[in-house]
């Protein structure tokens, strides 16, 4: 690049951060300005918007019900046969007779209701144990901290699993409790170690020098400015947690009921037919592999983005 | 009486399975209204943990403190936390050494400064805006009105320092503690940060601690110092007297590794010998005695204490400079 233009471009953007001091730039202002530019944010934001837009138009593009064994006709026990892709089923069926492209379709309402759901629990619970650990510390960091810490000392998978095994009748209700339980200690852990870093820094303790209530100074002066990772660990867990259910499901762990169809559950139960049938396991498994990947690239990049030092 | 009263201050740190260090050893003195009172040593003396302690902000597991601190006959140090945070900010503030870190960067000034005033004087936060916008006209920051919805990192060194003055002088306190200031701004913005310090005062009656390690700034400031080594006070004076005569050989030392204008080029700067490692603890004897070119035998066998030897001046020495002898110490004399 001419030296020229680099600076150039380097005045525009001094001038664009200038033009607008009217009003201050705040974090999220500037963090948005990087992201706008990091290709890889926009990928992964466009596939997030590519399966969030999916999700709530599936009902008008699938063709048919998905709970419909449509092909019922097709499908021979006997010669292990399934229906091939024809005229109006673009991929054929499943083991079912069911349409499998409208399940596809209609798989990304439940699992983006489910991984949504359960992080946004996970956060709940999280965000409470990290910020009564975080601010008051003494006997109550120690306490709280030690139910994360058996939490985690569990597998996670392992105790997503042993939670869904305590429900008497599964459901996707059981499978969004579970995912959520293996997430509170890790926001838990991650927020409270923010949190308490932050205790210890000068504008927390100036603040408290000028006398400012112990609320204000939990809630404006520690929290927001410990929230930086917990945002982006939040979009990672996104990730997680669609791959969590999937894995859930997959276990058998999922809605006993599969005429409403879901990746994970789509996915385990191809698993029998591996070996003669291995598109039926490599669409839901590409859908799933796809959407955790942008959330993974959203998270990414947001982690750099909110990176202080890298704050014009 | 005097409006800040600190008597016999100790801050001992305890630590499992750690020695218990002595951070502040029996500090004494009084700071009157209107007036700017010093203390001075180099990193590691107590200044700092001193002004947390009359501050009430040091933490609570860990640290022991003991001794008196009295606004106005009020003992602090023994307040309930909630006494505490409604007298911090009102009746007693504190500027802190980083401008940059001491703001809270996810929060516009505006709001910041407005919190003050809306928890101490009952503002609503339209008034409070009001008057957040005047307090910064007034501590010199122009154009107020678009700075208060500006973020930390928006405002210059020198700015962030006057918003937090700002900040703490919105309820005009009776004490206003200043740890180091000006130690992290440029030359420049020192001055000019210091001048806005010694108005204020002058204005307003405040008393001003002004914790530095820097003689400039002594002499540029206060009215009386004391001089810090070790966690105890090892001279105490008005600025005039000390500086006219340092009587204390780590006094004399601080001042004569001051570099002068009118030292002559070439000459090199006389340092302290050694460094805080070498100290020995007070119970022995002159925690200073195995740097001090003047110690005796006695000085790390009995501990010095601290005794009037004029009105308003004290010194802990075995062997003090001579008053005869005063200026000798200079380096290019």
């Amino acid at each position: 690049m001419v030296p020229g233009t680099q600076r150039g471009k380097r005045i525009d953007e001094l001038a664009e951060s200038g033009s607008d001091g009217s009003a201050g730039i705040s974090l999220a202002a500037s963090a948005w300005r990087r992201l706008r530019r990091s290709p890889t944010f926009l990928l992964g934001a466009g596939i997030i918007a590519a399966f969030v837009l999916l999700a709530l138009v599936s009902p008008l593009l699938a063709q048919h019900d998905p709970a419909l064994r449509l092909l019922e006709d097709q499908v021979s026990r006997a010669d292990n046969s399934i229906p091939e892709p024809q005229g109006d089923f673009p991929l054929g069926g499943d083991q079912y007779g069911r349409p499998l492209l409208s399940r596809l379709l209609l798989g990304s309402q439940q699992t983006l209701l489910v991984a949504l759901t359960a992080t946004v629990l996970g956060l709940g619970g999280g965000l409470t144990l990290g910020i009564l650990a975080g601010a008051f510390g003494g006997w109550v960091d120690t306490v709280v901290m030690r139910v994360v810490d058996v939490l985690l000392s569990v597998p996670s998978l392992l105790l997503a699993v042993s939670i869904g095994a305590l429900f008497q009748q599964q459901s996707r209700f059981t499978v969004i409790i579970a995912v959520a339980t293996v997430q509170i200690p890790i926001f838990g852990r991650l927020l409270r170690g923010t949190m308490l870093a932050q205790r210890a820094s000068d504008h927390v303790l100036a603040a408290r020098a000028l006398g400012v209530k112990q609320r204000s100074v939990v809630f404006r002066h520690m929290l927001p400015n410990a929230l930086g990772p917990v945002v982006v660990q939040a979009t990672l867990m996104l990730a997680v947690a669609i791959i969590d259910a999937a894995a859930l499901s997959f276990l058998g762990l999922g809605a006993a009921d599969t005429s409403t169809p879901e990746w994970g559950q789509m996915l385990g139960s191809a698993q029998n037919f591996f070996d003669t049938h291995p598109h039926l396991a490599f669409w839901p498994a590409g859908c799933i592999i796809v959407v955790a990947l942008g959330f993974t690239l959203v998270g990414e990049s947001l982690r750099d983005a909110l990176d202080p030092k890298k704050r014009r | 009486m005097a409006l800040l009263q600190v008597r016999d201050l100790s801050v001992r740190f305890v630590r499992k399975q750690e020695p218990t260090v002595s951070a502040v050893d029996g500090v004494s003195f009084d700071v009157q209204a209107g007036r700017t009172v010093g203390l001075v040593g180099e990193s590691g003396c107590g200044k700092s943990v001193t002004s947390l302690a009359i501050m009430g902000l040091l933490p609570g597991r860990g640290t022991e403190v003991s001794g008196s601190v009295r606004l106005d006959g009020d003992e602090l140090l023994r307040l309930p936390r909630r006494e505490l945070d409604r007298r911090r900010g009102r009746d007693m503030s504190m500027v802190f050494q980083d401008p940059l870190t001491s703001l809270n960067p996810v929060v516009p000034i505006g709001v910041q400064i407005s919190e003050v005033m809306e928890r101490h004087r009952g503002m609503s936060r339209r008034v409070a805006r009001g008057e957040a916008a005047k307090l910064l006209e007034r501590v010199g920051i122009p154009d107020p009105g678009r700075r208060l919805k500006e973020y930390s990192h928006q405002l210059s060194g020198g700015m962030r320092q006057r918003a937090l003055i700002a900040m703490a002088l919105a309820c005009e306190p009776r004490v206003l503690v200043a740890d180091e200031p000006t130690t992290a701004l440029d030359v420049t913005i020192q001055a000019q940060i210091l001048n806005l310090l010694r108005e204020l005062v002058a204005e307003t009656g405040t008393a001003l601690i002004m914790i530095t390690h820097d003689l400039g700034v002594v002499a540029g400031t206060c009215d009386e110092v004391n001089v810090l080594y070790a966690g105890r006070i090892v001279e105490s004076a008005e600025r005039h007297e000390l500086f006219a005569g340092p009587r204390h050989p780590y006094t004399a030392g601080l001042m004569a590794s001051v570099p002068r204008l009118d030292t002559p080029r070439g000459n090199r700067l006389a340092p302290i010998s050694g460094s805080v490692e070498d100290n020995i603890p007070w119970e022995d004897g002159c925690a200073f005695s195995p740097r001090c070119s003047r110690a005796l035998p006695r000085c790390s066998e009995r501990t010095p204490e601290i005794e009037p030897i004029e009105a308003g001046r004290w010194l802990r020495c075995h062997n003090p400079i001579e008053e005869h002898a005063r200026n000798t110490e200079r380096p290019h004399d």
